[in-house]
Formats: C-alpha cells, sequence, structure tokens
C-alpha cells in the first residue's frame, strides 16, 4: 500500500468522525489542528482507523502518536486490509 | 433508523455518530422529552452519546446529566444542587465489576467475605434509598459481568472465595432488590458481556487505557440494551408483530409447494429452524404481544400452511390474518385500525427485502428487522428488544384473549341495526372508584401507553403515581369493564387536582379498545359526583395537541363543556359547572370497589 493510498483512506476517516468534510490532513497533522480532536475523540478515532486497516495499535502507540505521520508509519506496517 | 435497528454495524455507529445524530435531528418527528442522570463508576462519555442516537431513533429526545468521572456514589448519597435542579425523570448507575472494592482474599473466613458482602451490597442499598428520598425517580442499575480471571478455575464459581461467586451472590441479592421495589430495573450487563463474548467485551486496555468497562466496540449493544429499558419505562414498546407465512413463518411457498410439500416440524434442520422461531413466537403471545399474519396469499392457502400439523402456531393463535394480494404496507395499516393501535406499535417480519422496504417507507414508526436467514430470526426479533418487559401486569397476560373478544364483539355489532340495541347486548358492567393499590402497576403502565385517547399526554412514573395516590388534593378514578364477551380489565383512568373549587383535569385516558361504548360517560358521571361531594363548582377540562391525540380533540365538547381559550398551538381550556350536570351513560351497570 502506498503513502498516498493510506492518507486517502485515513483522510476518509477522520472526515467521518469528526463529521467534516473540509478535513485534509497532512503527515503533520496533530490534534492541535483539529477542533473537536480531543481525548475522548482520540478513541473514537483509534477504534475507527482500527476497523479500517483491520489492524491494532499497540497500547503504547496511542498514547505516544505525535502526528498523523506516525500514524501512517504504523498503518504501513501493519495493516491487513 | 435502519443503521441503528438490530442487527447494527457498531463500528459504523461508532464512526458515524456526529453524523447520524444530525440525520436524527433533522427528522421531523415527534419526540418526548426525558432528563436522563448517568452515575457512572467507569467512563460514560461515548455510551451516553450512542444511547442517545437509540432514544431518538424511538421517539424519546434524552438530555443527559453525567456524573464527574466515577463520581457515582456521592451524586447518589450528596447530589449537587445542580443535580438536583436537573430533576432527572430516570437516573441510570452505571456501575460494573471494576467498581467492587471488597473482594473476598482466599485468607478469610466466612464471616469475613459475609462481612464484606455486606459492605458491598450496603453501598448499592445506601444508594438506592438515597435516591428513592431525594429524586423519586425509577432508577437502573447495572448488574455486574463477570471477573477477568478465575484464581481458582472451575471452583471460582462455587468456592465463596471466589470472585466468580462473590459476583453472582450480589447479582442475586440485587434481583431480590429488584422483585420487590417498583420502578427499579436491572440493566443486564451480565447478559450482554456474556452475548458479546466476555475476553473481548472486559478487553482491560480500554479500562488501562480510557477507564472504560467494555471494550469500544461493545459500547452501541450496551446503550442499546440501557436505551431499551429507557423507551420500555416510557411506554415506547412496540404491541404486536405482523407475520409473513412463505420463508418467514416456515420453508417454501405453500401456494406453489402445497401443504406438505413446506419445511416445518422435525425433520430437517431448515424445519426444525422454522419450528424454533414459531415456538418463540407462541412465547411472545403468551407474554400479551399480539400475532398477526400479514401475508400475500390466497386466504385458502395461508389458513391450511398454519393448519400443518408439524406446526407450532395455528390459525386460532392470531388475531388478524391478512392473506390477499394488496400491498402490505395498506395491509399493516388496516391491521393497526383493525387493533386499535397505531401503526408505529407494529413490528413487521418478512424475509423479503423489497416488502421491508415498502413498509419501511409508507408506515412510519412501524419496526421492520432485517430478517436474513431462518437461523437468525429468534436473535433478530429478540435482541431488537420491541416488546422489553419492563413493566409486566396481570393484564399483559390477558391481552390476546381481549382482542379475540373484541373480534367477536364486531361481529355481533353487524348482526343488530341499532347501535343502542348492541351495546344492550353487550351486558356491560364497570367499577369505577378511586385507585387501589393492587391496580396501580397498570394504572401507570397505562398513563404511558396511551397516545390516542389522552387529553394532556401526560406521563407518570410509578414514584410519581405513587405520590399522586398518597394526596388529598386529587380526585382518581379507575375504570374496569366486563362484558359478556370478557374482562377487559382497568381501560381508563382520570385524575383531577382539586385547586380550590375548581377542578383541573389533570390526565383522562383511556383505552382505544373500548372505543364507542359509553365508558367516558360513565367515567363522567363519577367524576362530577365526586367533584361535587369535594364541594367543587367548576371543572376544567384542557387538551393539548400532539401528533396522536386528535380523536379527543373535542372530547370536552361531547361532554357539556364550554371552550373558553384556545391559543396558537391547539391548546384548548374548556369549563363545566357541577351543579347543571346530568348523567351521560345509559348502558352500563357501574359499581364501587368493594361492591
Amino acid at each position: 500500500m502506498t503513502g498516498r493510498e493510506i492518507f486517502t483512506r485515513l483522510n476518509k476517516v477522520f472526515q467521518d468522525v469528526f463529521d467534516d468534510d473540509s478535513i485534509r490532513i497532512t503527515p503533520a497533522t496533530t490534534a492541535d489542528d483539529i477542533e473537536d480532536w480531543d481525548s475522548l475523540e482520540h478513541i473514537t478515532l483509534i477504534s475507527a482507523v482500527e476497523k479500517e486497516f483491520r489492524m491494532k495499535f499497540k497500547m503504547k502507540e496511542v498514547t505516544s502518536m505525535k502526528n498523523v505521520g506516525e500514524m501512517a508509519v504504523i498503518i504501513a506496517e501493519r495493516a491487513t486490509k | 433508523m435502519l443503521e441503528l435497528n438490530y442487527p447494527f454495524d457498531s463500528s459504523y455507529i461508532i464512526k458515524k455518530k456526529k453524523s447520524i445524530k444530525k440525520a436524527l435531528l433533522s427528522e421531523n418527528k415527534s419526540r418526548t422529552a426525558k432528563k436522563i442522570a448517568v452515575f457512572g463508576g467507569s467512563t460514560t462519555s461515548d455510551i451516553v452519546k450512542t444511547m442517545e442516537l437509540f432514544l431518538l431513533d424511538n421517539g424519546i429526545e434524552p438530555v443527559f446529566y453525567e456524573s464527574e468521572y466515577a463520581q457515582y456514589f456521592q451524586d447518589a448519597m450528596f447530589p449537587s444542587e445542580e443535580l438536583l435542579e436537573f430533576k432527572p425523570d430516570i437516573i441510570f448507575i452505571h456501575t460494573s465489576q471494576r467498581n467492587i472494592t471488597n473482594y473476598p482474599e482466599l485468607t478469610d473466613k466466612k464471616e469475613d467475605i459475609d462481612a464484606k458482602f455486606d459492605t458491598e451490597l450496603g453501598k448499592f442499598k445506601a444508594m438506592w434509598q438515597s435516591i428513592r428520598e431525594k429524586f423519586r425517580c425509577p432508577i437502573i442499575q447495572n448488574n455486574f459481568e463477570m471477573p477477568l480471571y478465575r484464581l481458582l478455575g472451575n471452583r471460582d464459581a462455587y468456592d465463596i472465595h471466589g470472585r466468580v461467586n462473590f459476583v453472582t451472590r450480589l447479582n442475586n441479592a440485587f434481583y431480590e432488590y429488584a422483585r420487590e421495589n417498583e420502578g427499579f430495573y436491572i440493566n443486564d450487563l451480565n447478559f450482554i458481556s456474556a452475548d458479546y463474548g466476555l475476553r473481548s467485551f472486559s478487553d482491560p486496555s480500554y479500562w488501562n487505557m480510557y477507564k472504560y468497562a467494555m471494550c469500544f466496540d461493545a459500547i452501541p449493544y450496551f446503550a442499546f440494551n440501557t436505551a431499551n429499558i429507557i423507551k420500555a419505562v416510557f411506554g415506547k414498546n412496540k404491541k404486536a408483530i405482523a407475520l409473513d407465512l412463505d420463508n418467514t413463518l416456515w420453508g417454501g411457498v405453500v401456494g406453489d409447494d402445497g401443504v406438505d410439500g413446506i419445511e416445518i416440524g422435525q425433520e430437517t434442520g431448515v424445519s426444525q429452524s422454522y419450528y424454533e422461531f414459531q415456538a418463540y413466537l407462541k412465547q411472545l403471545k403468551s407474554m400479551g404481544i399480539v400475532l398477526t399474519v400479514c401475508s400475500k396469499n390466497d386466504h385458502e392457502n395461508a389458513i391450511a400452511g398454519l393448519n400443518h400439523p408439524e406446526g407450532v402456531l395455528k390459525p386460532d393463535d392470531f388475531i388478524i390474518i391478512k392473506a390477499n394480494w394488496e400491498n402490505k404496507d395498506r395491509n399493516i395499516i388496516e391491521t393497526a385500525n383493525e387493533l386499535n393501535i397505531l401503526p408505529d406499535s407494529i413490528v413487521f417480519a418478512d424475509d423479503n427485502p423489497a416488502e421491508r422496504a415498502i413498509v419501511r417507507a409508507n408506515v412510519e414508526g412501524a419496526a421492520v428487522p432485517e430478517m436474513e436467514g431462518v437461523e437468525n430470526y429468534i436473535f433478530t426479533i429478540d435482541r431488537g428488544g420491541y416488546f422489553e418487559a419492563a413493566t409486566f401486569s396481570e393484564d399483559d397476560l390477558k391481552r390476546n384473549e381481549m382482542y379475540k373478544n373484541n373480534a367477536q364483539r364486531n361481529a355481533q355489532m353487524a348482526s343488530f341495526g341499532d347501535y343502542g340495541e348492541y351495546l344492550k347486548s353487550l351486558d356491560m358492567h364497570a367499577v369505577i372508584d378511586d385507585f387501589i393499590p393492587v391496580y396501580l402497576a397498570r394504572i401507570t403502565q397505562l398513563t404511558n401507553k396511551s397516545n390516542q385517547f389522552n387529553v394532556t399526554t401526560k406521563r407518570y412514573t410509578e414514584t410519581e403515581m405513587e405520590e399522586v395516590f398518597a394526596s388529598d388534593s386529587y380526585i382518581r378514578l379507575y375504570g374496569k369493564l366486563v362484558d359478556k364477551f370478557g374482562d377487559n380489565g382497568v381501560v381508563s383512568v382520570v385524575i383531577g387536582k382539586i385547586n380550590g373549587d375548581i377542578l383541573d383535569v389533570d390526565l383522562w385516558i383511556m383505552s382505544c379498545r373500548v372505543l364507542k361504548r359509553d365508558m367516558e360517560f360513565a367515567m363522567l358521571d363519577r367524576l362530577v359526583e365526586r367533584a361535587r361531594e369535594k364541594g367543587i363548582k367548576t371543572i376544567r377540562g384542557h387538551y393539548y395537541p400532539t401528533a396522536k391525540n386528535n380523536m379527543v380533540r373535542n372530547l370536552f365538547g361531547t361532554f357539556g363543556f364550554t371552550k373558553v381559550s384556545e391559543d396558537e398551538t391547539g391548546n384548548t381550556e374548556w369549563l363545566m359547572e357541577t351543579s347543571s350536570y346530568e348523567k351521560k351513560n345509559n348502558y352500563i351497570d357501574v359499581k364501587l370497589n368493594n361492591e
């Protein structure tokens, strides 16, 4: 799977979870860039990403990912779909 | 909304909850507002957000109060001003086995364990007691799911030191309390977690990272189950199930395959599955759910299929059989009319997606579950929670009999030229008097279920009804009607609030199955009689229009009241002097409680 493909699919997940079609994520995007992205919505986001790529984040990854780019790296390693 | 019907896609709901909520709110649908306080022993955020979707979908517009993280005990025992002012209509205590703090140790003696048990149970009983005193509203309490591990292996189940044993014991004590206290409902977390799969359900990473008592994907199932209790408590249950025949109640097409060719009975796995589904429906019927048929078939073929010797259900089990070639949406609406219920009280079960789509599109509010694969039918109906028995009265058990009697009455009516002669022939006897304790549950249930013959649509919880029952400032009447075809049970309730020499009619409801029988006049006769005894000069009626109660828009007019005001939303106020009233009931012989 290419990085571009991951970002396209990831972007759709972000749009669904935050119910905002104007969201355009980049590797540098963080929680500060998206208004509704708080600690509670983070769980929804993680859960939706896991479903989309049929993979699991490890517990310590969930709290240590710094931006969308780091998330995409883990997805690239582990995605099964 | 189809996405919220069981069986739903839980991750879809989680991901799209914001847009689902928007879509629900943009529906032009009337909903009852309810205030729900959630006292959490773990994180409740997404549970509440998901529950909101299911409630909105079922005609309830919830406003939530959520405890600060894990402050359930404090909120129950020492509620803040803010919480008291919130005045919840219902309180949901969301605790789990994560909140048990006094588990037995292996070194404990029996007395130690009993003491720990008393401490744990005592904490909960104190909360329930405090809520009863401070909030006087119904309580939904989770039981406990099974623990994460079994230190003693299988022995954990029966050894008093085992956590499995301890949790089971607490659950049983909760159930005992639930049996003895009205307005207290157990949310069966233990069943939901087992149904989901305990290992995934209790995935500890969700507790350790987010302090959720369950995994994220299980939240919609849990919230759905909780919402089912809430909607049952507030009278949103379904009353009837309309069933297709071919490939729904049996395998095959009776018109093509013949009675001998359809699959039902013990012969094959498939025929056994249909047999089990029929047996399940028969049990639904025994708890008062009305069964009807809605099938595209020649009538005689339908009857022949239902008379299959290996089947469980017989033609007699159905109150109405619509086997014809009309569109099914029309048949469903006619069925509702004949039963005197609203079409949104019906569940329509059909294996054919095209028929489901037609009914979904044209019968607003009817539940149309996805019936796919006979092996799933029972789960689809059962887990759908359409018939959650939050309250359950004697009358529920007898309901089918009552509908059957009604069908006989209609047949008799057709044989009379004059309606008055027909009413006389029914030989009607009523008891109309002040409430008595044995009927309180039924009376409360009626106030929550009646939508059509209901002038104010005021709902009462069991606690509120007990308050009305205990107070001197009300005139209360219930009416029970018996005729030669059978006992209709409690069919009407009137509550008037005494304000000096004026009586305000807070509630006037009647079951639609006794429409046009003079019962409303018999109730009015007694009301005026009681009002006069209390020195009431004027009775004031109120009518508040809803989407469903147009039937009683002019009820007070037919009673001889004068309309004195009407506002822009159609609310009307009516007055009648008690001095000039003359009795109106001509056909019912009316008695008192002890006569």
